[in-house]
């Protein structure tokens, strides 16, 4: 619990001063399409769904995150 | 006991969350202080310098093409300059697209009648500390900053009215 | 018998509303898609459509609908081996909303599935933030289902399934080059989780084939937890490398890996290639074997191919072109897209006891493999 409460103060005093690594204007090549985890939820749910029926496995499917960070 | 694992990691995660909650950022903010210079080649080919806009209110627009918000505001950017260019107010816009290719392509499909430079190099992203796509940063008659935008949403462009209108009316200190 | 409290995720949810920022991400963009699907293999075709649409509320909200239909008919070996080969219908429909508020993104949705023996209905909440300069985003996601299990030609049978999903998941900017995700989900069943027409089998030696079946017994609860990492990687000459691994286990003793590849490749004339392969392993459940040595061997009984011992391979291509924009109104942008994936099964302990001549518990091992293609249609307004 203490461990927990160090980091967390750790992160508030210096998560909030990160310094983004990738500047805002650094990411064209994250914005594009083809750096997309999902850039077709049709198609990737209907694979899935084809695994899914005929493998025990199950979850932890799709990512998001990436992209252009605009707004 | 698989459980038990289960549930405290979730508390964790809680925990964690509620302490990056105080990670606060604003997004339109009033600044203060002199607007760095800085000259880039423009899309007419010419060079243009921001210390001789002064005398001028400057709405310094930073945008890419990749940007999908930044698209978005361009055309009401574009309003906006029309509307007040006869009264000493100009929009610059400061693409950040390393190809300058992608910024001439997105520009035929949005055409924009405000000067658009190129700072393919970021060195000015940089002496701005952009760190949001768009960024707007609202310059008076004197060249210093008085306000800052981070990302758009519709509804901006409002404030960015009233703020070039306040700006407007004041007049230069300089005689 | 929920592994996580429902107080603890809502607890985690409010949290991540009430985290104050006053910078936004952005809403999935509008879009309409129409796929047609078809699987073949194993004697099973499926096919059908599935149809999305997504439409923006003012500048915070977004609802998409989805429409999806399996037209199976099966002559499957579970099939030919102890029923005659059916036809059968299945009607998805999924509604979502999803809000934007500051950084954080939140969503709802509403699944319901249909055939004429199974009913299945699904509500699912998530939420995600963004943080770190936007480099890092957290998400959060919990699913509750409610399934009627039927029987066709007994109309009184029913029965019951709940389910409840809760995944956690990370995604890291590394590089301007480089991004990957982190998910970890954790499901739990509970009910009746067998399949009502099918069998087990054991030795039988008054039976002229050696064998005799009973129905399947299962237990009642399944607890699964699976990990995966993801990571895209921009190349300069502009292309992604796309990488996936997962780790699953579950109460039931199966544990599984899989791993997948991808390379997409746009070309300079609206062309983009994608090239896929992705390979799946899983060791059985406890209580499944494919001949039990007599009747009544065990508490749980399965002989389901699904909870065998198996791995699959899988090599996908998919073409897509890029339709000329701006001519059409509305339409930003469009795409057509065509994909072609081939699958092999190969069973390390069910074995094709549609092959006579062998004696039971010698027949050769099953595999198959299966043709997957997909053609659609997206369009960006």
């Amino acid at each position: 619990m203490i461990r927990l409460a160090a980091l967390s103060v750790a992160l508030l005093l210096c998560g909030c001063g990160v310094e983004p690594w990738v500047k805002p204007y650094e990411r064209a090549n994250l914005a594009d399409p083809i750096m997309s985890f999902d850039p077709n939820p049709v198609s990737s749910a209907y694979r899935r769904h084809v695994f899914e029926a005929r493998e025990a496995a199950r979850g932890a499917e799709g990512g998001e995150g990436g992209g252009c960070g605009c707004n | 006991m698989e459980q038990l694992r289960r549930g405290s990691v979730f508390a964790r995660t809680c925990a964690l969350i509620v302490s990056l909650a105080v990670c606060a950022a604003s997004q339109a903010v009033e600044v203060s202080g002199a607007a760095p210079d800085f000259t880039l080649k423009s899309a007419g080919g010419e060079n243009l310098k921001l210390a001789e806009l002064r005398g001028q209110v400057v709405l310094v627009n930073f945008w890419a093409s990749w940007c999908g918000p930044c698209r978005q505001e361009m055309p009401l950017l574009d309003q906006i300059y029309g509307q007040y260019k006869a009264l000493g107010f100009t929009v610059l816009g400061v693409n950040v697209d390393e190809d300058v290719a992608q910024a001439n392509m997105l520009l035929k499909k949005v055409q924009v009648s405000f000067p658009v430079v190129y700072d393919s190099a970021n060195k000015v992203s940089e002496l701005y500390r952009v760190s949001g796509m768009p960024t707007t940063v609202i310059i008076d008659r004197d060249g210093n900053m008085r306000y800052r935008h981070e990302g758009y949403l519709p509804g901006y462009e409002d404030t960015y009215q009233q703020q070039v209108r306040t700006l407007l009316m004041q007049r230069t200190s300089a005689r | 018998m929920a592994a996580i409290s429902r107080r603890q995720w809502l607890l985690a949810a409010v949290t991540m509303a009430c985290s104050l920022s006053l910078l936004a991400a952005v809403l999935p963009p509008e879009r309409f898609d129409t796929l047609l699907h078809y699987y073949h293999g194993g004697g099973i075709d499926i096919s059908g459509p599935s149809l999305l649409l997504r439409k923006g509320l003012g500048q915070s909200a977004s609802i998409s609908a989805n429409y999806y239909v399996d037209a199976i008919s099966s002559a499957s070996i579970d099939v030919i081996t102890s029923a005659t080969p059916y036809h059968e219908r299945r009607v998805e429909t999924d509604i979502g909303f999803d809000y934007l508020r500051d950084k954080v993104t939140m969503g709802v949705d509403v699944k319901r599935s249909e055939e004429n023996d199974y009913d299945a209905n699904t509500i699912g909440f998530n939420i995600a933030r963004d943080m770190f300069g936007d480099l890092t985003t957290v998400s959060l996601g919990y699913r509750h289902s409610r399934d009627t299990v039927g029987k066709r030609d007994q109309p009184d049978f029913s029965e019951h399934v709940r389910r409840r999903n809760y995944a956690l998941g990370l995604s890291q900017i590394l590089s301007r080059n480089l991004v990957v995700n982190l998910n970890w989900e954790t499901i739990t069943d509970e009910g009746y989780l067998n399949n009502p027409y099918r069998s087990v089998r054991y030795v039988d030696s008054s039976s002229p084939i050696g064998y005799s079946y009973q129905p399947e017994v299962y237990p009642n609860t399944r607890d699964s937890n699976a990990v995966a990492l993801r990571a895209n990687y921009y190349l300069p000459y502009r292309a992604a490398l796309h990488a996936e691994y997962r780790f699953y286990t579950d109460s039931w003793g199966i544990r599984a890996n899989n791993y997948e590849i991808g390379y997409t490749q746009p070309t300079r004339d609206r062309w983009t290639f994608d090239l896929t392969y992705r390979r799946y392993g899983q060791t059985q459940a406890d209580f499944y074997s494919d001949l039990f040595p007599q009747i009544d061997a065990q508490n749980f009984l399965a002989r389901d191919k699904e909870l065998s011992t198996f791995t699959d391979h899988a090599i996908g291509v998919t073409a897509s072109y890029e339709l000329a924009a701006a001519r059409w109104g509305p339409i930003d942008r469009g795409s057509v897209n065509f994909s072609y994936e081939y699958i092999r099964f190969d069973y390390g302990n069910f074995r094709d006891i549609s092959q006579s001549g062998f004696l039971p518990g010698e027949e050769p091992l099953y595999g198959f493999s299966a043709d997957v293609l997909q053609l659609y249609l997206s369009l960006w307004y």
